[in-house]
């Protein structure tokens, strides 16, 4: 077709993923042939040092980070604007210097106020 | 078509050197562990247990694989594929000696932050989908982890991009013909190397795993060959962190120019760093205990957050200056 950009320096990544799919995937398969199978149902039980288990593992409770997982998004998406941004730092020059300041300086006021309000503390 | 040919062949060739590296370095570890322990490590199996890690892998192969009926079969199944596959890829970018990448990517180093990211889903995921307390508990952990470290390990290397001007490795390994990075930029060096270990969770930050507080944690319920593909991928990760170090720190290829050390082909110099920083790793494992979770997270968010932004700051006013 005219005018579709094919990225040909992305192809050995292409082949890479196919090659580490291959040897995973071919080990587990491969071994099929030759392991032993024989389950039964204590086998099966996940484990528990060796007694029968005992409630759900998947019952609800309080995970304490929640916080810190949102303000993850917060910061990761902040990292991503820093990554263009860094590798044109010649070509912007004094401008682009102070507009990242402002930035990370906005930042930073968030980051400071989660810290006093005691979100990196969990007790 | 001969050319696509030639690059198959490439990555075939790279893939297969370092799943040979990867099996030589558990026996390294085992050795250098042993000897700090003043034990001899593996002696048994070949000249000074040489042959340890095909009879390991041969063992791996014909053992029983045992799936937990409450497991959430699906993801149990891919877990680990996930793993390989991320720890393995990271390789396509890495420049191995002067002028030669698998693939020369303008975006390489988002490439690897990225693909890393990929690998913590493997252990998250498997953890969740064996459906055991300890196995839930080590995915729990991993997911703290990622949040506390990738931001820190992200940023350390904008320093590294604002120097070179490039995200290309290639490209950071030529901008550092005069001096390396590790001297312009040692604070972010410092957070990329506990980020790195944190990242392919080994110890003092090895809370996923965990093996004296939750057996095996995310890998409790993994056996047989299944688990064979976690101790890859965690090993292909170190290689692969271990690489990337080397690259932005160190010089990649470039070794001294000087006397008969200028003769010494760049990749016995590459592969030299890597095994430094692959030691060092053994070495803290061997040194440091294990941190409590709340500790690695305080650890991540209250220090190297703020050390690696005050090193874009302080770096983007040394070049202004």
């Amino acid at each position: 077709m005219p005018g579709t950009y094919i990225p040909s320096e992305y192809l050995p990544v292409a082949i890479i993923f196919l090659f580490a799919a291959l040897i995973g995937l071919g080990a587990l398969v491969a071994g099929l042939l030759v392991r032993p199978r024989r389950p039964y149902v204590q086998k099966l039980y996940p484990y528990e040092s060796g007694n029968p288990p005992v409630g759900e593992p998947r019952y609800k409770f309080s995970v304490k980070f929640y916080i810190i997982a949102m303000l993850f998004v917060v910061f990761d998406v902040e990292a991503v604007f820093l990554y263009p941004w860094a590798v044109a730092y010649d070509k912007l020059g004094i401008f682009g210097f102070v507009e990242m300041m402002l930035f990370i300086f906005i930042l930073l006021i968030g980051y400071i106020y989660v810290w006093k309000k005691g979100a990196f503390n969990w007790e | 078509m001969p050319e696509t040919l030639w690059t198959v062949l490439k990555v075939f060739i790279v893939v297969n050197v370092v799943m040979l590296h990867v099996a030589y370095v558990v026996y390294f570890e085992r050795k250098v562990i042993g000897h700090m322990q003043a034990r001899l490590g593996p002696m048994r199996v070949g000249w000074h247990g040489l042959l340890q890690p095909i009879a390991d892998g041969i063992k791996l192969f014909f053992k029983e694989d045992i799936i937990p009926s409450s497991a959430d079969k699906p993801v149990f199944y891919i877990a680990p594929v996930i793993g390989v596959i991320a720890a393995i890829a990271s390789f396509a970018v890495i420049p191995m000696w002067e002028g030669f990448s698998l693939a020369n990517i303008n975006i390489g180093i988002l490439y690897l932050l990225a693909l890393s990211s990929i690998g913590s889903y493997s252990i998250i995921l498997g953890g969740w989908a064996s459906n055991s307390k300890y196995s839930f508990l080590g995915g729990l952990r991993s997911s703290a982890q990622v949040i506390s470290y990738e931001i820190a390990m992200g940023m350390s290397l904008v320093g590294v991009m604002m120097l070179s001007g490039s995200a290309n490795l290639t490209d950071i390994v030529n901008a550092q013909s005069q001096t390396w990075f590790i001297v312009s930029q040692p604070v972010a060096f410092f957070v990329f190397l506990m980020a790195a270990v944190a990242e392919t969770n080994r110890t003092p930050f090895d809370l996923p795993e965990a093996e004296t507080e939750l057996v095996a944690g995310y890998a409790t319920e993994y056996s047989g060959f299944r688990y064979g593909l976690f101790f890859m991928a965690e090993y292909a990760g170190m290689f692969a962190m271990s690489a990337v170090a080397t690259v932005c720190f160190f010089g990649g290829w470039k070794g001294p120019d000087v006397w008969f050390l200028a003769s010494i082909p760049g990749v016995v110099w590459f592969l030299l760093k890597i095994y430094g920083f692959i030691f060092f790793y053994f070495w803290i494992r061997a040194t440091l205990p294990r941190y409590r979770y709340d500790q690695l997270m305080g650890l991540g968010w209250k220090l190297f957050i703020p050390l690696a932004l005050a090193n874009i700051i302080f770096t983007g006013l040394i070049k202004l200056l």
